[in-house]
């Protein structure tokens, strides 16, 4: 369980995140949605020790984590997929597949867990995470190497940018299987992505204008949607 | 063969065996042709049917000539320094026949704990390729030891049409002081592709100038240079590329500089014809912070994703 109280960002004298408190369930799957600039990174960045909040505190499982550095959280078992994923020189897809993983992890773990994310050829494996990749492609990646750890609180920021359609689909499957699996928070405006949420939260102008269970939010969401891309307007 | 066991084993210890497998990827004495040269004097030595290996005659070093039209032959032709004081300029010379097909395995350990003197090996190697030859040629560097280790290599490779050249180098660590030079003349639809690897620490300093030619139409150049410079090291890189002819050149030079190091880099392209293509890109920067934050979100330490991010830039 990850417990925010009384969380707030400040930079450049702008009030970024004002005074949010949330709990993460175990087992859910949280969805954040709102409009860009409305601080759903920040507060995932928050989470995950990448951005330090002016003030309130970060709990996970009862454990006061506001000061603990991102390697710890990431060894206590918090994990982040990043919106623009890092491109790396040299620095083959099998090598951050262990990293994530661990050592003993085979190859052909590797490419069951490239498959979950629609990427299940072998050669893929000793691809270098470089501009040879596409931004799909790199993307694909960053999500499996979070659905790669066994994590407590799994986050991912915008999983789906970039990402064709034929591999959203599989996604959106990848993640239904995940439900259940420790908590998993999803920044997402997809229509698709938020049928799967417990929870929904909207984030906006650095508060949480709503929240409330899926069932609840989406019928009140669905005017929001755009029908011809199912993406909130 | 069994004599030459018998006499190698009495010279080469397992240190030296270590050493070897370190910079030649050679933990025992390999199939096909060798030449191990430890502490200025020549240790071992095999020719085969094809690769016909002999000491030169007016200075110090060898001739080695590969068959033309021969296939798959290794050569292994490693040297180390293991004492003190040894300062030492061999002249190899490669003459790779019509067709042929090889490759060479070259490198330099020099393991030298004498504070006081320091060693010094300062290797010439003369390529000449036939037609058509294609060669793999790897060379190590790796300085071991409390005292000073200073390695001075000169490549020139003369490529005749069609052939091929890989030229891989590496300068691994403990290297005190280099000054590489390379040149290089490449016939017509002959390609030369040259990786350049290189680690710098404490206060090494490490000079790499290139000069490339390219003499006949359709020859290609690419070089790819990456380099880690940690401390107060200093790296200096200088590829130059001539496109006397349609010929297409491809400079890229990459380097991550730490701490109090300093690296210049010098890409510098020459086209003496309308038809040559010719591309320079050197970039020199710090660790990306987007690299580090990825990688401790999987749980690394800021100094294990350090090494992470050098390794693979390296491989």
């Amino acid at each position: 369980m990850l417990e925010l109280k009384n969380i707030s960002f400040v930079a450049e004298n702008k009030k970024i995140i004002d005074d949010i408190s949330l709990t993460v369930n175990d087992g859910e799957i949280l969805l954040f949605t709102g409009p860009n600039g409305g601080g759903k990174t920040t507060l995932a960045k928050i989470m995950m020790g990448i951005v330090t909040p002016t003030s309130g505190k970060i709990l996970l499982d009862g454990e006061d984590i506001t000061d603990m550095p991102i390697t710890e959280r990431a060894q206590k078992g918090i994990g982040y997929a990043f919106q623009t994923p890092a491109r790396f020189k040299g620095l083959t897809v099998r090598r951050l597949l262990k990293i994530a993983c661990g050592e003993n992890f085979s190859d052909d773990c590797c490419c069951d867990l490239l498959s979950m994310v629609g990427l299940c050829q072998k050669e893929y494996l000793n691809r270098p995470l470089d501009t040879s990749l596409s931004g799909g492609e790199l993307k694909r990646i960053e999500v499996a190497s979070i659905l790669a750890r066994k994590l407590k609180v799994a986050i991912y920021d915008e999983p789906e940018a970039g990402i064709d359609l034929w591999s959203f689909n599989m996604l959106v499957d990848t993640f239904a299987s995940q439900k259940g699996k420790g908590s998993t928070v999803i920044i997402s405006h997809q229509e698709r992505i938020m049928r799967l949420a417990d929870r929904i939260a909207v984030i906006s102008g650095g508060k949480i204008s709503e929240i409330a269970s899926g069932g609840e939010m989406l019928p009140k969401l669905s005017g929001y949607f755009n029908k011809s891309c199912g993406k909130l307007k | 063969m069994s004599d030459l066991l018998n006499l190698s084993k009495k010279l080469l210890s397992i240190d030296d065996f270590s050493l070897l497998k370190t910079i030649a990827d050679m933990p025992a004495i390999p199939d096909g042709a060798v030449n191990v040269r430890k502490n200025g004097e020549g240790v071992l030595r095999n020719s085969t049917e094809n690769v016909k290996i002999e000491p030169k005659k007016d200075k110090s070093g060898i001739d080695v000539y590969v068959k033309a039209n021969s296939k798959g032959e290794r050569v292994h032709i490693p040297v180390i320094i293991t004492d003190g004081g040894i300062s030492e300029l061999v002249y190899n010379d490669f003459y790779i026949g019509e067709n042929a097909e090889c490759e060479i395995v070259a490198g330099c350990g020099i393991h030298n704990n004498d504070t006081c003197n320091s060693s010094r090996h300062d290797g010439v190697h003369a390529f000449h390729l036939g037609k058509g030859a294609k060669v793999r040629y790897t060379e190590k560097h790796f300085g071991g030891g409390s005292g000073e280790n200073i390695m001075n290599p000169i490549t020139e490779i003369y490529m005749d049409e069609d052939s091929v050249f890989d030229l891989d180098t590496t300068q691994i660590e403990g290297v005190t002081s280099t000054d590489r030079r390379t040149f290089a003349k490449v016939g017509a639809n002959a390609k030369l592709n040259m990786t350049e690897r290189l680690v710098t620490h404490d206060e090494q300093i490490a000079k790499s100038d290139v000069d490339i030619s390219l003499e006949g139409e359709g020859a290609a150049l690419r070089i790819i240079s990456r380099s880690v410079a940690r401390d107060s090291s200093k790296q200096i890189f200088h590829p130059r590329a001539i496109g006397n002819s349609a010929c297409a050149a491809h400079i890229q030079c990459d380097s991550i500089i730490m701490d109090n190091a300093v690296v210049t880099s010098i890409p510098e392209i020459v086209a003496n014809s309308a038809d040559a293509q010719m591309i320079h890109e050197a970039a020199i920067g710090r660790i990306n912070n987007e690299q580090l934050l990825k990688l401790q979100t999987l749980g690394l330490t800021t100094e294990e994703a350090e090494t992470v991010i050098v390794e693979g830039f390296l491989e």
